[in-house]
């Protein structure tokens, strides 16, 4: 492996630093771009390094959790949407798995089949703009359009299936708003096929770059320990060791009907970050082509319409989205269309919490790179 | 982080690096040039030219509307139900009577300026009543036009 730039020095070599210096505090955000939205992080300095690092939150909150107590549980699968709006598609899922578990109804096959494509659809969508605002942190713009330009082709292919673009809004409890048309599986095929190609274009633009391996080899390096202590999860944790999916530790939906891979990677550092990610969009792209060889022609798309009412009871469903672990609780005291409570466990809070072991003793600029490694949607956070 | 090398180990590596270095930049360079020469893959369309052509999808959620005939006749019955499944309050169902003492729609009121185009109300309509158009290029001057009307007739059905 090799090591960060300013520490491999031979012993004659470094600097030994004798002066006295002060320590000083400076704000970054919540107006700064590469703190994606508004996010504030108070920072304890000495010279240009990072003594400790304390995030604020509640710039954007908008108190979801208590407006879902006023809301039907139609009318929260559309709030969903809007928080964690890159993975907007996967957080309908989530919420309408705990819905169908109160409910108590099941999904016929075709219904499954374009629940999963257009997950791994979405995490593909994720993973493109993770590509671009990690390119474009490190300062590569070309990077941001690369990214950006195959995601605006799976957001048309959402949006003649669901409707929009990014708040899709399309699951229901038993399947889904609409059957998908003919012209869906064609075009995946095509997407796939054209994705292939610009991957290994990209891969080949970003991924053997100097300036990324030496501003992210051996960078924000997060142990096995931590990440499981402080509650990571999806590409964060496994790119520190832990072998954890939820796809494949609890499936739902039909993925235990799929033949993937869960990649992981050991040294837990920003370059090990960006690869995970790189290396999940091409088992995405093997879970889509399965699906298109086994998708059903025919046959019903959702099971048998009815009132979305839940018992009583208490309902937890958990999702791997793109970012990590997704996990909804659904609290109905009284039968009927309105909940007691919904809590949204999001994926993106444990990584900001875990932020200050990963840039103790880096340099602002690294704070930079390993902030667009943990990939958070500030949205999500301040729900 | 730090690791005890020779001087020798230390030099070999760098200039390793002198070379691979460059030579990753220009693996970058010749993928940004191909992008940039090849007429093949532009996908930018030229917005305000083509919008002559630029059609959305059918299922797009645009501006809601109201389906109604040639005479400007609707299958609304006032039943409120949109209204209730709106979850921001941007429809408002003004029902009347009419002769024969039946409860009728008055004034179909959407406020446009609220609506974030989730669609639930078309999905609530028990009657087919209205559905979500497809313009896309909705940005106003006046805000006076987003509170909308959308029945032509009132109090028929
Ligand atoms: S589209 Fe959604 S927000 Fe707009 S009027 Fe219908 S229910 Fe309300
Ligand atoms: S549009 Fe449909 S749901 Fe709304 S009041 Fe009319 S009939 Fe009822």
């Amino acid at each position: 492996m090799i090591q960060p730039r300013f520490s491999n020095l031979p012993p004659g070599f470094r600097i030994q630093r004798e002066t006295n210096t002060e320590e000083f505090f400076i704000n970054m955000g919540p107006q700064h771009p590469s703190t994606h939205g508004a996010l504030r992080l108070a920072l304890r300095m000495d010279g240009e390094t990072i003594v400790e690092l304390v995030p604020h939150f509640g710039y954007i909150h908008r108190g979801m959790e208590k407006q879902a107590e006023s809301m039907s549980y139609l009318q929260y699968i559309a709030l969903s949407d809007r928080q964690d709006y890159l993975t907007a598609i996967q957080n309908n899922l989530g919420v309408v798995i705990a819905l169908e578990k109160g409910m108590n109804v099941g999904v016929p096959e075709k219904g499954e089949y374009i629940r999963v494509m257009l997950q791994e659809l979405g995490r593909i969508a994720s993973h493109l703009v993770f590509y671009g605002c990690f390119g474009g942190d490190l300062g590569g713009q070309t990077c941001l359009l690369f990214g950006f330009k195959e995601r605006e082709m799976i957001h048309d292919i959402l949006e003649e299936v669901t409707g929009s673009r990014l708040t899709t809004n399309f699951f229901r409890p038993g399947g889904s708003r609409y059957d998908v048309p003919d012209t869906f599986i064609p075009r995946v095929k095509a997407f796939l096929d054209h994705l292939e190609d610009a991957m290994r274009d990209y891969e080949r633009f970003l991924s053997k770059n100097i300036i990324v391996l030496e501003r992210s080899i051996g960078i924000g390096v997060l142990s096995k320990e931590d990440a499981i202590a402080y509650g990571c999860s999806g590409p964060v944790l496994r790119a520190s060791g832990v072998e954890f999916d939820v796809r494949r530790a609890n499936p739902y939906s039909i993925y235990d009907q799929f033949d993937f891979d869960i990649p992981v990677f050991h040294n837990g550092d920003c370059y090990d970050r960006y690869k995970i990610r790189i290396a999940e969009i091409h088992e995405s792209m093997k879970i889509l082509r399965q699906c298109i060889d086994k998708f059903p022609k025919d046959g019903p798309w959702r099971s048998k319409e009815k009132p979305v009412r839940l018992p009583v009871g208490r309902y937890y469903s958990e999702i791997e989205t793109a970012k990590g672990l997704y996990a909804t609780y659904v609290v109905a005291a009284t039968t009927g269309e309105k909940p007691y409570r919904i809590h949204t466990r999001g994926p993106s809070f444990p990584h900001i919490a875990a932020l200050n072991k990963m840039v103790q003793g880096h340099k602002v600029s690294d704070l930079v790179t390993i902030m667009a490694t943990l990939d958070p949607v500030i949205p999500e956070i301040d729900r | 982080m730090q690791e005890n090398i020779t001087l020798l180990q230390y030099f070999k590596r760098y200039f390793k690096r002198c070379i691979t270095g460059p030579w990753s930049l220009m693996c970058g360079l010749s993928v940004s040039l191909k992008y940039f020469f090849d007429p093949r893959r532009i996908v930018t369309e030229q917005y305000p030219e083509n919008r002559k052509t630029l059609r959305m999808h059918p299922r797009y959620r645009g501006r809601l509307e109201m389906i109604e005939d040639a005479d400007g006749n609707n299958h609304c019955t006032a039943c409120g139900m949109c209204e209730r499944a709106c979850p921001n309050a941007s429809i408002n169902v003004l029902s009347t009577k009419n002769i024969a003492g039946k409860k009728v729609l008055g004034r179909y009121v959407y406020h446009f300026a609220s609506c974030t185009q989730c669609g639930l109300c078309v999905e609530a309509c028990p009657f087919g009543a209205i559905r979500m158009n497809q313009d896309f290029e909705v940005a106003t001057t006046d805000p006076n036009t987003l509170e909308m009307i959308l029945n032509k007739k009132e109090g028929q059905g």
